[in-house]
This record gives C-alpha cells, structure tokens and sequence, in this order.
C-alpha cells in the first residue's frame, strides 16, 4: 500500500510523454493543445485499440468540443479519480465514442486539490449532468457552469466527499453483549 | 320501520345523535382554506413539519429559473420537444411518484410537475440505494472484486462480472483460453435472456397485462436453475472472475441448454401471440416514450433503447469480446424510438442471443476453463497436496491477491441495459485504487424526463418500464 502523505508535499505527478499517434483522427483532437499527451490502450485479448488523451484544464472544453466535431458525438461517462498524493490530486475523464469511425476515446484533466474545478460540459453533453453531479458528490469537484451542482447519490446535508482518499471506509462500533445482558 | 329518517343509529338501534358534526364541517372548510397544513387529529395543534417541508437541493426550481430541466428534457437537444405552458402555472401540482411505488422498479423516486393528466417536468431523484460500492471496491482485492460487482445490476450479474474481469485482464495483459470465453459468452447471453424476459414481465404488469408477469417469471426461471446448477447460485454468481470462471460446466449441460431453448423460445411465442395483436398493448406501446437517436447520443443511452430507437450500435458486433465475433446472430434495430420498438428488439435480441448459445453449445471447446497463470489463478486443490510451489502459489494468492501493474484501463460489454462499463485505476498492488463503473441504467433514468415531458401520467408508467432501469445500477 503506497504511504500517504499530505497533499502538500506530494510528489509531482509527470504527463506520460506525449506518444506520437498514428491515429489521424485522435491526432487531430489534440491539434493545437498545448500540452496533450495521448497513450494508446489495448482492450483484453483483442488487437482493437482505443485512445486516451490527457489535456490541461484550460483546455478541456475545448478538446471535448473538438472531439465532438470530429465525430466523437456519442457520450459514454464521465468519472473522477483521486491521485492522492501525487501534485494535480484529481482526474476527471470522459468516455466518448465514434460510432462511424467505430473508436473510442477518454480525455482526462487533472486538477490540484486547493483548486479542484472543471469547467462543465453540459453545454456540449446534455448527459454530462447528472454524471459531473456524482464527481461532485463523491469526488468534491466543482463543475462552474453547471445548471444544478447538487448532491445526487447522498443526502443533502452529507458531510465530505466520500470517495476522497482521506476519507476513511466506515465502520460502526458493535459490542457483542450476549451472555452479558440480563435478560 | 315507520320513522323515515335517515339519522344512523348505533349498534343498540337507538338513535345516535352527531355532537361532533359541526366541527368536523369546521375542519373541513380549514382544511380546504389551507390544504398544505396537517392538523393533529382532534385538536387546533399542527404538526410542527407542516407546511414547512424543505426538500433542499432536491426541490423543483420554478420553470424559468431551472435550466437543469431543460437540459433533462432534452430541449438543449435539437428536437422535436417544445416546452410551451399551456395553462397558467397556479394550475400545476408536484407529485411525488416514488420511492415506494411499485412501478418505478425499485426505490427511484420521480418528482412530476402535473398540468392535470399531463406531465410538464420530472425529475428523477436516485440515491436510495447508495451503498457505496466504488468505494467498497478500493478495499477488496482484484479476486474479491467480482463479488462486489456482481451485486450492482443484480439482474445481469454475469455482465458485470465479465465487465470487471476483463478490465483487470486488460491491466494484467493475459489472455484466458478459448473454453472459458466460450462458457463466458454463453453465460452472458443466458443471462442477457433471462433479463430481458423479466423485463418482459414487468413491462406487461405495469402496463396492465398481469398474465404476462407470471409468464415472464416463469421461464426466467428455466435460466436461472441452469445458472444455480453451474455456479451454485441463483444470482449473484461471483462465476467469472479474473483468469476465467469459478468452475468448469455442469455434467449434461448441453442438455439442459437445449431444453432450455425449448423452454424459452416457446415462451416467446407465446407472449408474441399474447401480446402483438393486442390492443390495448399495442394503444399503450405505440409513439409513447419516443426517444431520438440524437437525444440517445447525447445522453449516453446506449444498448436496446438506442437500438429501438435505430442507432446501429452493439458492443458484440462493434468491439467484439471473449470471441463472440465467432458466432452468427442480428442486431435488431427499431425505427420509432418508443416504448414499442423497444419491445419488439427486446423480444428480437432473446432470439438472437439464443442463436448464440445454441452455436456456443454446438462448438465450445475443449481445454482449462481458467487461465493456468498461477499469478493469476488458484492451483487445483490436488496440486496443493503435492508441489511446494503450488501450496506457495495458492497462499500468496489467497493471502496477498492477484498483483496488477500500474495503470488505468477502460473495458465493456453489452448488457442487457447497454454499455456495461468498468474503468480501473491502478497504481500496483492487490486492490484496485479507482474502480468506476458506467452504469447503463444510470444514463437510462438521466434521460426519463426526455421521453416521460409532455406525456400523460399513465405513460410514465410504460416509459419507466421500457428504459428498465436497475436501481441497483444507478446507486451502485
């Protein structure tokens, strides 16, 4: 199990180096993003390939939308992941689908803890609402822009952000007291 | 009796005379002047919660200010949709259908905005069945992960078994032998049946064709007393798992399978003899729930309901898994996108799914029904009493679990309700440190008020039945 340290002195979290893609169309995403990488994935006992593609916050809605323009137009997911203790603390990755193209691609930002905000993409995805809801209600991650940032999963006075890594797995106290209750 | 009076007598035949008559009226008239107050039975006290329910985050904006409704119903989609009032706002109710009704398949509770009859909003609102699954799953080991899994669409627990099992194979870079894919298609297919026919039964009860519930009900369960002689359960199965599945097939199953193709594809005959020529099915079904392809895309429906509504999209045929590219079988597509076409790719794909099987029978091959990676796998309990390197092998993983490198990984399959999702993040080790599953039923219920604005109330019934959504699913 990795050692928890503080977010603060967290070790920086390195972008896999930008893999030159021979996919023209996922290469054409990032065209003219600075900073993009793309790493490409094989599924499981298949030679079919999909792509991820790891973009800066400042141009998340940007690379989505031009995802979306270049046919990417079907929308799958939406997630948040806690890299506790590495620097950018928080991913949020998108799940899109080309379904003439036939390939899929997931973009990712990551965001620091002091400032965990994502643009939202409800203006680009209607779907992303209640999905980019459940990032927040878990994950903590504020969506500017979004119609009705509310709790969705938990109930409305819920305390914390129950994904979070610093969030302990719950437990409840029992006391076995057969044998030692009058009964 | 000569006195013609109408005065109620008690038990004794006296007369009974109405002390009480005058305030009851009294109370009446107050309870009309204010109907949102609830008095305590008998005296001039009120609840103290009466009047003053704060649903927080949960209530309804009025209309202008909520631009979250527009983006359910779909009118941020280019669309046929207009949301044009058509009665001043006073004459709206907000009703809540939920979570207990019987219709909303579980604890999905729906907030309609009635115009009388006339469904203006709805919002859906989930949770219910929040147990934290994601978060449970960063504290189980890879081998243990399919227990969790298992348990969130609790009517395709073998899709998301494999869902699962394939993401971390995909980490892991291993291939799991021919058999144990084949056995792996057909219990995803099998299941795939037994799924849609409950589907079936509870499409027919809520819209009124009660036969049909008992009938769905009873060749589910042909499937699933294959499902407990092969894994031992009857949901739940925890039977494909990382490396393959849990046991090899029954002795005579090939039997058991063609009779249970008999069992089923007699059932659908019969309920397309029930059911195709009827009318009031047919007056129920037919333009009611439309969802576009466009709205589909938009909202992440995916599976039959983006079929019925004509995307030619599946999961099988676009990004085939465990070899089932192998096999011959359609793709049934709908046209109209409403709560019939839906029916009618459902009934088609039980079809199809048992054209699968029947050919997974004819040509399962031979050979381990797990992967023999002993990183990966248990050794057989007889190897243990006689290698060294056995007994180490099932102690460390029984002890310590499957270690799997680092890295994320995205890999799904066809459910029964669409895209059956599982994203895995590692970073070394024997527990995954991010699982996220994409929930099929969770982009269903987003999309309800995309079918269910505009329509009436009894519809809203038959487009929550179409979209069969799991709440086990959407609250993982």
């Amino acid at each position: 199990m990795t050692e928890m340290t503080e977010p603060d002195g967290a070790a920086a979290h390195v972008e896999g180096v930008a893999n030159v893609t021979d996919n023209e169309l996922v290469a054409s995403i990032v065209d003219g993003i600075e900073g993009a990488s793309v790493t490409e994935h094989r599924y499981a006992s298949s030679e079919t390939i999909y792509h991820m593609v790891a973009v800066p916050v400042d141009s998340w809605v940007a690379a989505v939308s031009a995802a979306k323009e270049r046919g990417f137009d079907s929308y799958v997911d939406l997630y948040a992941v806690d890299h506790f203790a590495q620097a950018p603390r928080f991913e949020v990755g998108i799940n899109l689908i080309s379904m003439e193209a036939n390939q899929r691609v997931l973009l990712t930002t990551r965001v620091p803890y002091d400032a965990p905000s994502v643009p939202t993409l409800t203006d680009v995805f209607a779907g992303a609402n209640f999905y980019e809801r459940e990032a927040f209600d878990l994950f903590g991650i504020d969506f500017p822009g979004h119609p009705d940032l509310t709790r969705i999963l938990l109930p409305d006075d819920w305390e914390g952000h129950p994904l979070r890594k610093d969030t302990s797995v719950g437990s409840i106290p029992v006391q076995f007291k057969a044998g030692s209750v009058d009964l | 009796m000569t006195d013609a009076t109408d005065r109620p007598t008690d038990v004794n035949g006296d007369e009974h005379v109405d002390e009480t008559s005058e305030t009851i009226v009294k109370t009446v008239e107050e309870t009309r002047r204010d109907a949102h107050d609830i008095w305590v039975s008998g005296t001039e006290e009120r609840y103290p919660f009466a009047g003053s329910t704060d649903e927080g985050a949960q209530e309804m904006l009025p209309e202008g200010d909520d631009p979250a409704a527009s983006i359910q119903q779909g009118v941020s989609v280019d669309d046929d949709y207009t949301s044009e009032p058509r009665n001043d706002s006073e004459e709206r109710q907000i009703i809540n259908m939920g979570p207990q009704h019987p219709s909303t398949h579980g604890v999905l509770r729906l907030h309609l905005e009635l115009e009388g009859e006339t469904v203006r909003r709805v919002k859906p609102i989930i949770g219910y069945l929040h147990t934290g699954m994601e978060k449970t799953a960063e504290t189980l080991t890879y081998a243990q992960g399919s227990t969790n899994v298992t348990r969130m669409d609790y009517l395709a627990p073998f899709h998301n078994e494999l869902a699962f099992s394939l993401t971390v194979e995909q980490l892991l870079g291993l291939e799991v032998p021919d058999r144990a894919s084949a056995i792996r298609v057909l219990m995803t297919e099998l299941n795939r049946v037994s799924s849609h026919l409950l589907w079936a039964a509870t499409q027919g009860m809520d819209i009124g064709a009660l036969s049909m519930m008992i009938y769905g009900w009873r060749e589910r369960e042909v499937c699933l007393d294959f499902f407990e002689k092969t894994t031992g359960l009857r949901m739940n199965h925890n039977y494909i798992r990382p490396g393959g599945v849990a046991a090899d097939l029954p002795d005579g199953w090939e039997d058991d399978v063609a009779d249970l193709i008999v069992a089923v594809s007699g059932g659908l005959d019969e309920y397309e003899e029930l059911l195709n020529e009827n009318p009031i099915f047919l007056d129920r079904t037919m333009g009611v729930g439309v969802i576009t392809p466009q709205e589909c895309k938009q909202f992440g429906v995916t599976g039959p309901m983006a079929r019925a509504s004509g995307i030619p999209w599946d999961l099988r045929k676009s990004n085939p898994y465990c070899g089932i590219e192998q096999y011959e079988f359609d793709v049934p597509l709908g046209l109209h996108g409403d709560v019939h076409d839906r029916y009618t790719v459902r009934m088609a794909e039980m079809r199809e799914s048992l054209k699968i099987v029947e050919q997974v029978t004819a040509s399962m091959p031979r050979g381990d029904y797990r992967s023999e990676d002993r990183k990966v796998t248990p050794p057989p309990r007889k190897r243990i009493d006689e290698s060294m390197e056995a007994l180490i092998h099932h102690f460390k993983l029984f002890t310590e679990g499957i270690k799997v490198p680092e890295g994320t990984a995205y890999q799904s399959v066809e459910g029964p309700r669409g895209e059956v999702g599982c994203v895995i993040v590692s970073k070394g080790g024997a527990k995954p440190w991010r699982m996220h599953w994409r929930a099929p039923s969770f982009a269903a219920v987003q999309a309800l008020p995309v079918m269910m604005t505009d329509s009436l109330v009894a519809d809203v019934v038959a487009s929550l039945a179409s979209a069969d959504p799991v709440l086990g699913d959407v609250d993982r």
